[in-house]
């Protein structure tokens, strides 16, 4: 495990360092796995993880989500469905993991590897807080989790979140994923329906959006997502992270956006 | 492995002081004295210069030091000790802004050099560093000035003094200081309170200022030349006026 954790480096001057930092490591750095016992255990890896031909543990990133920023705040929306193959294992599953009353964190990719690395960053954060008598800003919580994942690289972990809160800079939005990238940005979709949550984003996306509006904007991405992706559906999950904080706005079904929609005239092209 | 020191030096006594901490503390008592003083929207470090050997280079025997662009430091003791804890701030002060892509606040800087001076004090083989630091900075455009010492304990302060005859600078500066001052005055009041100690006068004081927009200023000893002969002048009015008969 390549220890990236540049806040609590391993400082190997003297006996003194290593042997503080063993009992520091366990309580405060990366969660350490059992990693194959080898000189390269990437190497070794390599045919079971995503990047083989393959591989035997492919997990694609079954899922639609979203994220903007704009006037009033972010708005985060997700759909709800779980697939293992062509099985849909669930409709009813929660997508946003809320890391702390004013940061979200979305989930795509491995279920898993979403929910355990989200909840390890919401411990960071919150020892944060305690220690430095301030919030985190997004910009630390998300490399915190790119770090945490970075140290992972190469041995199979499927992540591909945005980390979306208010800080004191304002609004702020950030992509993070097993590989280590971490992207800021102003909208984001990521998941097997994301191309066609673009679609509907861009075309509709204006910055000073009133927040009904960008609603109604992000679940109408999500809806026509799950219409055409096959492994995005269920539930659209739509929040709002505005200055002191987040909140739910809705929850709805995509069979009845689908009719709320097909009443609607469609939009002038031109 | 035992290939680390198992033993450790710094141990209780019966009555449940510390004494090699102790001891590290006498040391800092020996070194030159530094005095920290926060004005309304300055801070400024004071530190006695030991006079410069004929054959030595002025230039090299710095005693306050950069830790970051918003954070400057002084300290009193062993040289050689302070100059390890410098390196080690400064790494961090810079990991600090690559991990939280901000920079360090002068609190949680403080904080991590007591948290070295305090791990050497509760270790194998090693001794207490044998340093106190002075800590000023800005955060969010607020001065601020911090302490340390050997022993691991940091706090902060409004004026402080540490080194040689600290005690009676402590003193002065209790008597003398007044809250929200302009830079003009807490500039004065450092100086005063260095000459209650440093005979030899301005050739032997160095002065760093630190003001709201993050700059820090090494005043050039003309300038300190001219603040000491007023302080001077000031004090002969004081001695006159005192001397006239009342009426």
């Amino acid at each position: 495990m390549i220890n990236l954790d540049f806040l609590n480096p391993v400082e190997d001057n003297n006996g003194l360092e290593t042997e503080v930092n063993k009992e520091y490591l366990e309580n405060l750095n990366v969660p350490t796995f059992d990693i194959p016992l080898c000189n390269n255990p990437i190497e070794f890896l390599k045919h079971q993880t995503e990047a083989a031909e393959k591989c035997r543990l492919s997990i694609v990133h079954g899922t639609t989500t979203l994220a903007f920023k704009f006037k009033h705040g972010v708005i985060v929306c997700v759909d709800s469905r779980a697939t293992a193959g062509s099985y849909i294992a669930s409709q009813t599953v929660k997508k946003v993991i809320e890391i702390n009353p004013y940061l979200l964190g979305t989930m795509a990719g491995g279920a898993a590897d979403c929910s355990y690395w989200e909840r390890e960053l919401g411990r960071r954060c919150r020892l944060y807080e305690l220690r430095n008598k301030e919030r985190i800003s997004v910009a630390a919580a998300s490399k915190l989790l790119c770090n945490m994942v970075y140290s992972y690289k190469g041995m199979g972990l499927s992540m591909g979140t945005m980390i979306c809160g208010w800080d004191k800079k304002g609004p702020g939005l950030y992509y993070v994923d097993n590989d280590g990238t971490r992207l800021e940005g102003d909208l984001f979709s990521v998941g097997s329906g994301s191309t066609f949550a673009y679609g509907i984003l861009d075309s509709g996306f204006k910055y000073d959006m009133t927040p009904e509006e960008a609603y109604d904007l992000g679940q109408r991405a999500i809806y026509h997502a799950t219409f055409r992706d096959a492994a995005s559906g269920g539930i659209v999950s739509c929040y709002h992270v505005k200055q002191d904080g987040w909140t739910l706005i809705s929850r709805t079904n995509v069979k009845d956006l689908h009719y709320k929609y097909a009443e609607q005239p469609k939009a002038p092209l031109v | 492995m035992a290939s680390g020191y198992d033993r450790a030096l710094t141990v209780f006594s019966p009555d449940g002081h510390l004494f090699q901490v102790e001891y590290a503390l006498e040391a800092v008592k020996k070194g030159t004295c530094a005095v920290g003083v926060r004005g309304k929207d300055v801070v400024v470090l004071g530190v006695e210069k030991k006079s410069v050997l004929k054959l030595q280079d002025p230039r090299t025997v710095r005693k306050i030091c950069m830790l970051d662009d918003h954070i400057c430091m002084a300290s009193a003791g062993l040289t050689a000790d302070a100059r390890v804890l410098i390196d080690k701030a400064r790494v961090e002060c810079q990991s600090h802004r690559l991990v939280v892509e901000d920079p360090v606040f002068v609190e949680y800087i403080t904080r991590y050099i007591a948290g070295i001076q305090q791990k050497y004090t509760q270790s194998g083989g090693v001794r207490p560093y044998g340093v106190s630091t002075l800590i000023m900075g800005f955060d969010y455009g607020k001065p601020k000035l911090f302490q340390t010492d050997p022993s691991g304990i940091f706090s902060e302060w409004k004026a402080t003094s540490i080194g040689r005859s600290s005690k009676t600078i402590k003193e002065f500066l209790e008597k003398n200081y007044v809250e929200d001052m302009s830079k003009e005055d807490t500039i004065k009041l450092t100086i005063k309170s260095l000459l209650e100690v440093v005979q030899t006068g301005a050739k032997n004081i160095e002065i760093a200022v630190m003001t709201n927009d993050n700059v820090t200023k090494f005043m050039d000893s003309q300038e300190i030349e001219n603040i000491v002969s007023e302080i001077e002048k000031e004090k002969e009015e004081e001695a006159t006026k005192k001397k006239q008969p009342r009426h």
